[in-house]
């Protein structure tokens, strides 16, 4: 049984990670981050480490990003983070700021925890007093960290990495071209490292304890604790922190799920559907991948429904910039709703599963890669309900 | 620049590192189909039809943006790739209002292309048979019709990085997506300066210029109009692209009997205003570096070139306390069409009224030149219609006549004659390099120092060129100039233009005489040329314009016998009173809102 974890929401002291990273070289603060395997954790599952020494390989002055954007249906752990930790996430920040050679940092807070703003820039001016950031970190006079914090407007695609460097150049939030990758050219051409919230939470936690510390939970491939957010048809829906390699199965128990969960939706709208079948799987990037957010239906919820729905949400969030998602979504929609009068078909289906792959393969960004999943999933496990739907 | 071991078709290729996997499809001849792809434009890769298979790679890449990388194994057939790019053309129908046998863009639409080229036979998604949006109708140049828009931006990047104007922009999001204007106003009422590039850029048939051509018919059918045609130089050099002839082929005297053939009454040369243009403007010139040197006045100087009616609206937008730097010379078409209707008009004993004045202009920006309020007297418009290249080239054919099959013919006379110097006014340069052999030699009495009358420093199609020329041994009467190196500026492109502009606001910039062309390349890259435009195909009508100035045998606007006689016999002396009457103009500051 994968093990309940708790380090994202531990108490830290303030700076102690700070302090004992700028007593090492940025090349060694890198090297504990590759180390201890650690992945983004907002979805996407990049390898920080690899991320930091790209952006510091670039020789030039750098720029930190903590991505707040936290849009995922079913996703709420950063806002939780935020809310509670906001000191440490800004603290890895800084350690991240002179692993890579960085003088400015943004948090993107997503639009809508806009009420969050206030608190966390208080956190800021609190962490500046203590000299964690600002013009002279822990008194050096070669070491500055400028952090502001920035709002989204409520877009889902902000997410995306350069999407959001588009949007903090004040530009209209579209994803570019990859490569250059932003840890090469990012925002207004520095090199920039975008990192979710829960990575950086737990980056000061590998500093003081170690790579291999971190490498002691998880599996070999996905070292380290996720967060999870649960919510669905569980009587303990809520926030956890567990180990990768979880099984589905052991998270229903943990979170008091009856026995009649029909699927869970692992990963949100993007995300995989799991049925009974699958149960056994773990969650972790080698096995079934999210950036948390878990869903939980049973015998009572449509999954046509819930397709429905999550088809809906990428058609109202896709930029609109590429071909296959822009049209492919809204094409997409209209075939299913066929199904709710009547007039869907297997040919329907198929129609939309050859559309499906033309939007994950050749679609610009992660967005439209990824709109095909909950589709293909959902079809291929519940068939039936969406004929008769 | 290290180069890469790549293997594209399973064929190993070696190519320099940072270049595309489409530039290399390219350099090997291997068809890779796009569309929001343009040689002038930076890459957006946004529309995904040109995708290759990239062995390793789970996603298929877009070959415009996707840089090779040594070993890199690309794949630009396969049955992915098929079937992608497919659905892709079907995505694009599906949201696409349909009137093929009706569209401005029937038969050169590169929509209609990629669904040939893959062999549609059926949509799996409906084509729209209705517009479902509004076109903007609002300006009396181009429509903009956003039903048959791919969303390519093609257009956006033509307005914002070539143009430097940002009159375009998209709005909304996903699906709702539009191209739309600055505010979401009318085009007509935002700093769109009409150049066209935009309508240049443009694949299907969303930008088109608005038509006149049935107006021109229904005035050649009218027994009691007379019906007069000018045609710019850029005509000549490019009307033959649109009869298949190769970028390059000036058809000039089967252009003037292809517009005897289609009924208009008289047809004249815009070249012989050209010339008429570079004395009246190289005297403008000379007045003011007389005001500056001698009475040392504070004349307004740069001067700038004034026929690129994109240019003055852009000025008037962007620059409107330069203004008063604006040589205050109507462009040839309005020069033309005001002689028209006064001297011409006079001498023929034609009523004015009866004249219908037309222009064939390589350019959209003409038309709203032509409306312009001050372009005329007592109610009557010195030119009545301006048509495109295109426009032409559609009219020659609702006539029935193919221009490969015709005979030279000539101009008519008087308005008729030219030089060579009238020519070049189509490439970036030729109105500096026109207006220096007239204004050096009425100064110094010699022809320009430059071998064979060739000013190649101000010829070419970098963005912003500079020449200097040393005046010496001049004249009595222009002591004052003795010595001075006369230095000139050309740009073309707006986007140069601002540059330029700005530089010399801000005092950076120490110049006696600037031409800016709105478009790239000149007017032989305007906006209501024969599509679609390239880089190289500007260079080709290029040549041609250079090699039909080479071939005449006056090539200096002050040895136009015709344009003499207009002075001795009417206006009497350049930049008279009765000159500035009718080929000068005023401008109007506009805001950037």
């Amino acid at each position: 049984m994968a093990r309940k974890i708790d380090v994202v929401f531990s108490d830290l002291e303030p700076g102690a990670a700070l302090k004992k990273a700028v007593a090492m070289s940025p090349d060694d603060i890198i090297a504990i981050v590759k180390d201890s395997n650690l992945r983004g954790r907002g979805g996407a599952g990049f390898p920080t480490g690899l991320k930091w020494e790209s952006a510091r390989r670039q020789g030039r002055t750098a720029c930190v990003v903590c991505n707040a954007d936290e849009g995922e249906p079913g996703t709420f752990k950063d806002k939780r983070i935020l809310e509670l930790r906001a000191a440490k996430v800004i603290e890895s920040m800084a350690i991240c700021a002179r692993a890579v050679g960085a003088s400015r940092g943004f948090i993107y807070l997503r639009g809508e925890y806009s009420y969050l703003r206030k608190e966390i820039e208080d956190t800021m001016r609190r962490l500046e007093g203590l000299g964690l950031i600002g013009p002279s970190v822990l008194g050096a006079s070669d070491f500055s960290f400028d952090l502001k914090l920035r709002l989204g407007s409520g877009a889902y695609v902000c997410g995306e990495e350069t999407a959001l460097i588009d949007s903090l150049e004040s530009r209209r939030g579209e994803p570019r071209n990859k490569p250059p990758f932003p840890t090469e050219h990012g925002f207004l051409g520095m090199p920039t490292v975008v990192n979710n919230v829960e990575t950086l939470a737990l980056v000061p936690h590998i500093i003081l304890n170690g790579a291999e510390w971190f490498r002691d939970f998880g599996t070999r491939t996905s070292s380290g604790s996720k967060l999870f957010s649960v919510s669905g048809d569980c009587l303990k829906p809520g926030i956890y922190e567990f180990e990768y390699g979880i099984t589905i199965r052991e998270l229903l128990k943990e979170v008091e799920a009856g026995p009649e969960t029909k699927a869970v939706q692992i990963g949100g709208a993007s995300g995989f559907c799991a049925s009974a079948d699958d149960f056994d799987k773990s969650i972790s990037f080698e096995g079934i991948p999210t950036g948390g957010s878990i869903i939980v239906f049973d015998r009572t919820r449509s999954m046509f429904k819930v397709l429905k729905n999550f088809v809906e949400f990428f058609q109202e969030e896709s930029c609109g910039q590429c071909t296959p998602c822009r049209e492919g979504c809204s094409r997409m929609l209209e075939g299913i709703l066929k199904f709710e009068r009547g007039e869907g078909s297997s040919k329907v289906i198929n129609d939309l599963l050859e559309l499906a792959e033309t939007m994950s393969l050749a679609s610009k960004c992660g967005f439209g890669q990824s709109v095909p999943n909950s589709f293909r999933t959902i079809v291929s496990k519940f068939r039936d309900e969406i004929l008769s739907a | 620049m290290k180069e890469l071991n790549v293997t594209l078709n399973g064929v190993a290729y070696r190519v320099k590192e940072g270049s595309t996997i489409l530039e290399l499809c390219r350099r090997e001849g291997i068809h890779v189909p796009t569309l929001c792809d343009h040689p002038d434009l930076h890459t957006k890769g946004i529309c995904r039809i040109c995708v290759v298979e990239v062995k390793g790679m789970r996603t298929l890449q877009a070959s415009c943006s996707t840089p090779v990388t040594e070993g890199m194994d690309i794949n630009t057939t396969g049955d992915k790739v098929r079937r992608t790019r497919k659905t892709i053309v079907e995505l694009l129908l599906a949201n696409h209002y349909t009137d093929c046998t009706v569209c401005p863009k029937n038969l050169s639409c590169e929509l209609q292309r990629l669904a040939d080229e893959y062999g549609l036979t059926e949509l799996r998604w409906k084509e729209r048979r209705e517009r479902t949006v509004a076109r903007d109708l609002s300006s009396t140049v181009f429509v903009r019709d956003n039903n048959k828009c791919v969303l390519c931006q093609r257009c956006i990047r033509a307005c914002a990085d070539l143009q430097g104007v940002g009159a375009l922009a998209n709005l909304w999001k996903g699906d709702r997506t539009i191209i739309g204007s600055a505010f979401n106003r009318p085009i007509a009422e935002i700093v769109c300066i009409n150049c066209g590039q935009c309508v240049a850029h443009c694949p299907t048939g969303a930008l088109h210029e608005r038509p006149a051509g049935d107006a021109v018919w229904k005035a050649i059918d009218d027994p009691s109009k007379i019906v007069v045609v000018q045609t710019a130089p850029a005509i000549r050099a490019a009307l033959g692209e649109e009869f298949g002839y190769p970028p390059g082929t000036r058809v000039t005297g089967k252009m003037a009997t292809a517009l005897k053939m289609m009924g208009f009454d008289y047809v004249f040369d815009t070249q012989f205003a050209a010339d008429l243009t570079i004395i009246e403007e190289a005297h403008e010139l000379l007045g003011r570096l007389k005001a500056a040197i001698v009475d040392k006045s504070d004349v307004a100087l740069p001067m700038t070139t004034s026929c690129s009616p994109g240019w003055i609206k852009f000025q008037e937008h962007f620059f409107p306390e330069l203004l008063p730097n604006v040589s205050s010379c109507k462009s040839p078409q309005q020069m033309f069409g005001a002689l028209l209707k006064t001297w011409w008009a006079g001498k023929r004993g034609i009523d004015p009224d009866k004249i219908v004045s037309v222009s064939v202009m390589p350019c959209t920006a003409k038309k709203y030149e032509a409306a312009r309020p001050e372009m005329g007297r007592d109610g009557v418009k010195d030119v009545d219609f301006a048509i495109t290249t295109r426009e032409l080239a559609t009219m020659i054919k609702q006539a029935g006549i193919d221009l490969t099959n015709l005979p030279d013919g000539s101009f008519d006379d008087p308005l008729g004659e030219s030089t060579g110097a009238a020519t070049i006014f189509a490439a970036t340069g030729g109105v500096m390099e026109a207006a220096l052999r007239t204004a050096y030699e009425v100064v110094t009495g010699r022809e320009v120092p430059f071998a064979h009358l060739d000013i190649a420093p101000v010829r070419g199609m970098e963005g912003v060129r500079e020449a200097s020329i040393l005046i010496e041994k001049v004249k009595p009467e222009f002591s004052w100039l003795e010595g001075v190196v006369l230095k000139v500026l050309v740009a073309h492109g707006t986007a140069n233009a601002k540059t330029v502009m700005t530089a010399v606001k801000e005092g950076r910039l120490q110049a006696h005489f600037i031409e800016i062309m709105t478009c790239p390349g000149g007017c032989l890259g305007g906006g209501g040329q024969p599509l679609p435009v390239t880089p190289e195909k500007r260079r080709a009508r290029a040549r041609a314009i250079y090699a039909e100035d080479g071939d005449f045998k006056i090539r200096k606007s002050h040895e136009n016998l015709a344009v003499a006689h207009i002075y001795s016999d009417f206006l009497g002396e350049p930049n008279s009173h009765k000159a500035h009457e009718l080929l000068h103009t005023k401008y109007t500051a506009r805001g950037r809102y």
